[in-house]
């Protein structure tokens, strides 16, 4: 009796997962990484080939970083001309930039500007810049710059 | 004839998708989705810039023994304390003015008043600046990682009651909120001067 109620049982249902379910979780994973992942926030109108640096230190808080971009214009009439970028907008008056970084700097009181500027850049305009942030008190600043390679 | 077809028939109802592999394809992609995703950090070198002076208010006066000032003009020539050197001889020479402790009377009276004066030409490229601030960093770098080797400062001050391989390992080692017990204690002045202008 007992023998033939454990024979039924194991012909009856065969061991194993249920797969079926295992595309949806996995489905519902990779939606996640696509959607979450952002190929770029704002249409950069400069070139901006980073200088590299070894003593660098990283910015964890991302919301506190507002980027200026400093650099040859990639495109239009003036192109290769050296032109400032505040988010997504070119800068025509340099004198504004105290104006945008002082706004900036009320909405966010401990932000940092990170300075992306291109490797040829002269000084001339990069010092003009940080004046410019000093007039604003925005005086946390960032030279961007990417690791050092070793072939350098 | 007619019982053959009725044959086919018979085994294409029990026909189905094989859904076994779907989730082999479902994971191809999330791999792929999972290695080109590319969380980049920032990075680059933090400078705190002077607060705006105040109409006829002077700059702060420093000694001329502790000013260590460095000079590059727009070809990337390097003017040391106004001799002429090189890029590759910062790092050294900012590390002797340093760690003075006011044996050598040119140099620094010690650690902290010390002060490291950069200029730069108005044409000098900003990849010669960066290459010029990296290695005064990097000079400072080097010094606070003996000091998280040993766990005392050059003046033979203990402030750190651990050890740690060097530098980062100790930074990363802290808290958001916690101090920075190395760099308070043994700061960098790093000044950057203003450009002449050629007016």
């Amino acid at each position: 009796m007992a023998s033939d109620k454990f024979q039924k049982r194991s012909s009856d249902s065969e061991p194993g997962f249920t797969t079926a379910s295992l595309p949806d979780i996995v489905f519902m994973l990779l939606i996640f990484f696509m959607v979450s992942t952002v190929l770029r926030e704002t249409e950069i109108k400069v070139r901006t080939q980073l200088p590299s640096a070894e003593a660098l230190t990283k910015i964890d808080q991302k919301r506190l970083v507002s980027k200026i971009f400093i650099g040859p214009l990639k495109q239009g009439e003036n192109k290769g001309d050296t032109a400032i970028q505040i988010d997504d907008a070119l800068v025509e008056n340099r004198r504004a930039i105290r104006r945008i970084m002082y706004n900036k700097l009320q909405e966010q009181p401990k932000l940092i500007a990170s300075l992306k500027v291109d490797r040829e850049s002269e000084m001339e305009i990069v010092n003009q810049v940080q004046q410019e942030l000093r007039e604003a008190n925005a005086l946390r600043i960032n030279y961007a710059s990417t690791r050092e390679s070793n072939a350098q | 004839m007619a019982g053959l077809l009725d044959k086919r028939r018979e085994g294409r109802d029990d026909v189905e998708i094989p859904t076994a592999s779907m989730a082999d394809i479902a994971f191809l992609l999330l791999i792929f989705f999972l290695v080109t995703t590319t969380i980049n950090v920032d990075t680059g070198i933090g400078m705190t810039l002077p607060p705006k002076l105040q109409q006829d208010q002077q700059p702060p006066p420093v000694k001329d023994r502790n000013m260590f000032k460095i000079l590059v003009n727009s070809q990337g020539d390097v003017l040391i304390e106004e001799e002429p050197s090189s890029l590759t001889q910062v790092r050294d020479r900012v590390k002797e003015h340093v760690l003075n402790f006011g044996e050598d009377a040119d140099l620094s009276e010690n650690p902290s008043s010390a002060v490291i004066s950069i200029k730069t030409d108005a044409q000098t490229p900003y990849r010669i600046y960066i290459r010029t601030l990296d290695e005064v960093w990097m000079a400072y770098r080097e010094i606070w990682d003996s000091i998280a080797r040993s766990g005392q400062t050059p003046g033979g001050e203990q402030i750190l009651n651990q050890t740690f391989p060097n530098y980062q390992a100790y930074r990363s080692s802290l808290d958001p909120e916690d101090d920075n017990l190395i760099r308070d204690n043994f700061g960098a002045n790093i000044s950057i001067a203003e450009p002449d202008t050629g007016e």
